[in-house]
């Protein structure tokens, strides 16, 4: 009796506990979709109220104003395509990188894999001024090349194919091998076709990144029809008329790639923010 | 032996066809950029002057060690990072212990305290402009302040306030990221040793000190690491938020490398600048494993 009467005490403290500290946790969020449905008046004066979180009368007409007012949807498709082909081809460079670091007898092996993992700690900021001059020598300042080529090669990637596929059996790639599969076929014959979680992994991780990057795309795309995302909606925020709710729609429309994203891949993103602090 | 020898001549071709691509782009888009850094920062270069660029020593690094404005921005980026990556932590922890109950309707809270990271830096930084309005009619902060009796505050308007403001709402945002590290670092915990200790006679709190905290080591130091170097990249937030006021006192390395190198095209100093930045995290990063590793 007594030990239920402490279960009883337990769930309750952690279901309003939760509640209460969730709640404050969404409240901006909520707000911003609440506000991105509301006509600019009522935004404001129900600010002090419980509707301020709720999409009391919604209307779209915010949303139509943010695609009246700036070229949105290009700028989705902008981002969209960019990011994609980022990933593709880090995918496709970084996965045989550490494949041949993980499954190839070599000399240098070790140094190059040392040399990869220190390349880690190097943040983009610290090197973004002679990397701008050297994309600016090459003409792609205001091209895609310019905010592409320079992120394909990827440290963290090549270390998480690394540790992916050194669990990979040799036995598997020996009877490839016997079977007469020289080492591309190998790999893409046999080893990229069980390796689709770690695929998974790096593709959500570059998508979070790269769909979110502000600074480098700021630096090289200056003219209005290159805009990202992330770039449109930060002009967006400080064009006139400023009104707050064409402002909160903009911000809405630019997170549901990534909520759909989160949704789809929930498992492998956690699973990759995950296996890097258990393995480490 | 002679096939051995000629399957390790084909393994060292296929491992340079494998490693290239990877490598040349590396080298042009990493290492090249590293060692520019260096090379410029001990030149006087503009960018409105290409033709006039002179090898001028170590006098970047002597002004860049005499400049106030350097000093403040090392600064901020300190405090940031001093305030920001406790609170962040130990927010996570928390936030993950309270989501690791197997109870039902769980998995709504996790997506909940995860929920920030779905938006961008760009969109919370926005959002938080509003939500911090000094205006108790727009802004919804002084709104609720008012509501309950306390006075409004200057937020990002306030150069004694800003900095915290800006520390208050990057927990915020990135907590749910750390809670989800945190939370298979717990899943990894054996349950066995949960069922010993309950035998034992350990409460929850016995259980919580002796086998879930020293259980999380691991995952507790990668997770100070990571926020740590992310932290000392503090840069959209005042982009967007303050411009590195009030009174510069948002003003960050990141933020200081990129007024001196793209606004005052300052180059040469920029790169001395960004220098002593990587100086910096690179420091940092084996100072933490250093202490983490001696703990």
């Amino acid at each position: 009796m007594h030990q239920k009467k402490k279960r009883t005490l337990g769930n309750l403290i952690f279901y309003i506990g939760n509640t209460a500290v969730a709640l404050v946790f969404v409240s901006p969020l909520l707000w911003m979709i609440a506000a991105s449905l509301k006509p600019e008046s009522r935004i404001f004066s129900e600010l002090t109220s419980l509707k301020a979180f709720l999409p009391v009368g919604a209307t779209l007409s915010n949303y139509a104003q943010v695609f009246q007012r700036i070229n949105m949807l290009k700028y989705i498709v902008n981002t969209f395509v960019y990011v994609l082909i980022i990933i593709l081809l880090d995918l496709l460079i970084n996965s045989l990188c550490g494949y041949a670091l993980a499954k190839f007898n070599f000399k240098g092996r070790e140094v190059i894999l040392t040399i990869v993992i220190s390349l880690m700690v190097v943040p983009m900021e610290a090197i973004m001024l002679p990397l701008y001059k050297q994309v600016a020598e090459y003409g792609w300042v205001n091209q895609w090349a310019g905010l592409i080529v320079p992120f394909i090669g990827k440290c963290f990637s090549i270390y998480m194919f690394r540790q992916f596929f050194l669990d990979v059996p040799n036995e598997l790639l020996e009877a490839a091998s016997i079977d007469g599969c020289g080492p591309m076929r190998t790999f893409f014959k046999v080893v990229v076709p069980i390796s689709g979680t770690v695929y998974a992994t790096v593709f959500i991780l570059d998508f979070v990144a790269h769909w979110n990057d502000f600074m480098w795309p700021m630096l090289v795309m200056t003219t209005e029809d290159k805009r990202t995302v992330q770039l449109a909606i930060q002009t967006f925020f400080g064009s006139q008329p400023v009104y707050y709710g064409p402002i909160m729609a903009s911000l809405t429309i630019s997170a549901i790639p990534m909520l759909i994203l989160f949704i789809a891949l929930q498992k492998y993103y956690v699973q990759g923010i995950a296996s890097a602090g258990i393995k480490g | 032996m002679g096939k051995s020898s000629a399957r390790d001549r084909d393994q060292r071709i296929a491992a340079l066809v494998f490693i290239a691509p990877a490598a040349i782009l590396l080298i042009l888009f990493l290492i090249v950029p590293v060692l520019s850094s260096v090379k410029y920062s001990f030149t006087d270069y503009n960018i409105l002057r290409p033709d006039r660029i002179h090898f001028c020593g170590f006098s970047n690094f002597a002004e860049l060690f005499r400049d106030p404005d350097f000093h403040q921005a090392i600064w901020h980026t300190v405090y940031f990072t001093l305030l920001v990556v406790p609170i962040q932590c130990l927010l996570a922890l928390v936030l993950a212990l309270f989501v690791s109950s197997r109870r039902r309707g769980v998995s709504v809270f996790r997506a909940a305290y995860f929920s920030p990271m779905v938006t961008s830096m760009v969109v919370v930084a926005i959002l938080w402009t509003v939500l911090y309005n000094p205006d108790p009619n727009t802004g919804l902060i002084n709104a609720f302040l008012v509501k309950i009796g306390a006075k409004p505050q200057g937020f990002l308007n306030d150069p004694k306030m800003a900095m915290n403001s800006i520390i208050f709402m990057s927990a915020w945002q990135a907590a749910g990221y750390q809670m989800m590290i945190f939370l298979a670092g717990l899943q990894a915990i054996p349950s066995e040793q949960y069922e010993a200790a309950s035998i034992d006679g350990a409460g929850t709190w016995k259980q919580l000190i002796y086998i879930t905290l020293p259980g999380l080591r691991n995952v507790t130091k990668y997770v100070v690491i990571i926020t740590t170097i992310q932290a000392m990249k503090l840069f959209t937030q005042p982009y967007v938020m303050t411009k590195g006021g009030p009174q510069n006192t948002t003003m960050t390395q990141v933020y200081y490398i990129y007024e001196q190198g793209f606004q005052e095209r300052n180059f040469g100093y920029a790169c001395a600048a960004a220098v002593v930045f990587l100086l910096i995290v690179i420091l940092m990063s084996l100072l933490l494993k250093r202490i983490i590793k001696a703990s």
